[in-house]
């Protein structure tokens, strides 16, 4: 028992650390760092997406709505699609950095700040569509609850409020997670810090933590906390988006697997969205002793299971549907094998259900460039799967003299991929300026694991170095 | 002698002897004191006789606000001030108002355990005299402290000293106020 604990959490830092090398590998890329060429062209081709982004939206704001492919009966369009895809990518943060933690995953330790990141910068980007596809944006304020001069107040039976309060709720406390976790590495930050500048940003975000024990007595009280409050709320958040279709009388929303089902896809996309970004990173900035293959093997494994509960809920919605002997529900389901839009729901399964079924192979779970191509997949086709959604259930309803196509024009194209060059450029900046692994868990890990190493083989384990592993 | 102290700190290399000196010291009678660790070490706020549950309370309560203030607001609005007949449903359709309900608790709880955190621990704190400490930036990276501080009964600059050599320690020396 005791080895298998060993040879596992081993393999979580590999090669010989000590506080001093680890502390040294992570905070030196924060300062002073010659960084790699890659990250000059990335952030560049980013920041040109960043522009693309601006465009977008200044001629929006310019021209109204109609300069997208909205119409009427596609009201929802890219927008919404693109909405759903973002606040999905950033589910998986929160399920690394709260509910990991929870279980006692060590693992977790390696990924969960680089998790967090993304999942701020994924519901920055979400939080764009709805704002942006209300048509005025300047009066967005009407979403919430505060007294105006219409003396109108928002209407709270409805789930598209609910949103409101789920995604302003979840930014907030991710944020507060996210910052919570980086105070004491701020402060390693600030006494490694050799020019003045740097002392005093990060003198002033660490603000003044002194790694007092009784500082760390309330601040671990106060990180579980959080993290047992974001466990419900990433479950309630990816519920409450999907309740804005099921609620609905839509053939094709209106069913009951959709909050399970999203929440289960959101995940999925969430972990492949990791992988994609923290492949090429842990590669440039040769992180691979502490982001190892089994950091890789093991979120390979939660994408496939997950990936397993999305392709279960696919098959449920299309028996449900049959099952149901309900004609508009029947007609849904062979509108999506046959219609129109068939190309996209056959490349989503092709995407989702069936190429991520190769992870079952170690082999695969083992080639990292594999696991990056895979991981873009489910990308895609958890983009496709929105698209599904959104496009196939509006585009032909209950009356066929109100059906309708849906075409996005370039400006939908272009304020979708300039939000991936936001969400790309927010992340590069994070690696450049903030360490991008949790230094002080990770001196942690290697304290329990050092413990491990030094624990003579029979002797029993001390409560402190119980270190619950398990794949 | 014209600089008050405040406190003599020792360095250790270990989490371990850390924790071996700081039980040493309640032993041996010292109440104020606090000891530095580049991570959390478990048993240490307990090993220096600190113990403080207040941030499951506050946050707890700030929950407790949050849910009753966020059903209020809905209460007010679809109830009060300006009722709306949504396909014949009651004002008070209280399980609509659930899930709002639900995410002002959580907010509110978790500023409750952040701005809890920090207040308790009197952050954000511009000073502190134990960074006047020789070599005090390696708290935050690998190495461990203990102080014991002035305002302690028993604190004697000799003996104080003398037993914080006796403990293991790498390097002790005093931190001015």
């Amino acid at each position: 028992m005791q080895e298998v604990a060993q040879r596992e959490t081993g393999a979580l830092i590999e090669g010989k650390h000590t506080y001093e090398s680890i502390t040294h590998k992570i905070a030196s890329v924060a300062m002073g760092y010659r960084h790699p060429i890659a990250w000059y062209i990335v952030t560049a081709i980013a920041a040109a997406g960043v522009f693309m982004l601006i465009t977008a939206i200044a001629w929006l704001l310019l021209r109204g709505v109609g300069i997208w492919g909205i119409n009427q009966p596609v009201g929802w369009g890219f927008a919404i699609i693109n909405f759903v895809w973002w606040i999905g990518i950033g589910h998986a943060g929160t399920l690394i950095s709260a509910i990991l933690l929870l279980l006692r995953q060590q693992w977790r330790t390696s990924i969960n700040r680089f998790a967090e990141a993304m999942t701020i910068f994924a519901v920055m980007c979400a939080g764009m569509f709805p704002l942006l596809h209300v048509g005025r944006p300047w009066v967005a304020y009407w979403l919430l609850p505060i007294p105006n001069w219409t003396g109108a107040w928002p209407q709270f039976r409805s789930p598209l409020i609910w949103d409101v309060f789920a995604v302003t709720t979840y930014f907030t406390v991710s944020l507060l997670f996210w910052f919570t976790g980086l105070i004491p590495d701020f402060a390693t930050l600030r006494d490694r810090a050799k020019k003045r500048i740097s002392q005093i940003i990060y003198g002033v975000l660490a603000m003044g933590w002194r790694n007092s024990a009784k500082h760390w007595h309330r601040y671990e009280s106060a990180y579980l906390l959080l993290a047992g409050l974001s466990t419900p709320l990433v479950v309630s958040v990816h519920s409450i988006v999907s309740l804005d279709f099921a609620v609905s009388l839509l053939p094709g929303w209106h069913t009951t697997i959709f909050p399970p089902y999203f929440v289960a896809g959101a995940i999925y996309s969430g972990f492949a969205m990791v992988l994609t970004l923290v492949i090429p990173i842990r590669a440039w900035y040769k992180m691979q002793d502490v982001l190892t293959m089994k950091h890789l093997d093991w979120m390979a494994k939660i994408m496939l299971a997950t990936g397993l509960i999305v392709f279960y809920g696919y098959i449920m919605e299309i028996f449900t549907a049959l099952y149901s002997g309900h004609s508009m529900e029947t007609f849904l389901v062979k509108n999506r094998f046959f219609g129109p839009y068939a190309p996209f729901f056959w490349a989503l399964l092709v995407c989702n259900g069936l190429i991520p079924q190769v992870l079952w192979s170690p082999k695969v779970r083992q080639n990292v460039a594999l696991l990056f191509v895979i991981s873009l997949i489910v990308n895609v086709g958890m983009w496709l799967e929105r698209f599904v959604i959104v496009v196939t259930s509006l585009h032909r309803d209950f009356l066929p003299s109100s059906w309708g196509m849906y075409y996005p024009t370039i400006w939908d194209v272009m304020l979708y991929a300039g939000t991936i060059g936001f969400f790309t450029f927010m992340m590069f900046l994070f690696v450049r300026f903030v360490p991008m692994i949790s230094i002080f868990e990770m001196r942690d890990l290697l304290h329990q694991t050092d413990r491990h190493r030094q624990a003579p083989a029979g002797a029993p384990a001390t409560p402190v170095a119980t270190t619950e592993v398990s794949s | 002698m014209s600089v008050p102290l405040h406190g003599i700190i020792a360095e250790y290399e270990t989490p371990e002897e850390l924790l071996r000196a700081a039980k040493r010291a309640r032993e041996a009678g010292y109440t104020h004191m606090d000891a530095y660790s580049p991570f959390p070490v478990h048993g240490l706020a307990e090993a220096i006789g600190f113990e403080d549950h207040k941030v499951p309370w506050v946050t707890f309560f700030a929950g407790v606000i949050g849910a009753i203030a966020g059903f209020a607001l809905q209460y007010y609005i679809s109830v009060v001030d300006y009722p709306l007949n949504v396909g014949g449903r009651p004002f008070l359709s209280w399980p609509a108002f659930i899930p709002v309900t639900f995410e002002t608790t959580v907010l509110f709880a978790a500023f409750g355990a952040f701005i809890g955190m920090l207040a308790l621990n009197g952050l954000p704190q511009p000073y502190h005299p134990v960074f006047n400490a020789p070599r005090f930036e390696r708290a935050s990276q690998d190495r461990f402290f203990l102080c014991i501080e002035a305002s302690d009964p028993l604190f004697d600059r000799a003996n104080t000293r003398h037993f914080l050599e006796g403990t293991g320690a790498r390097m002790v020396s005093e931190v001015e106020e």
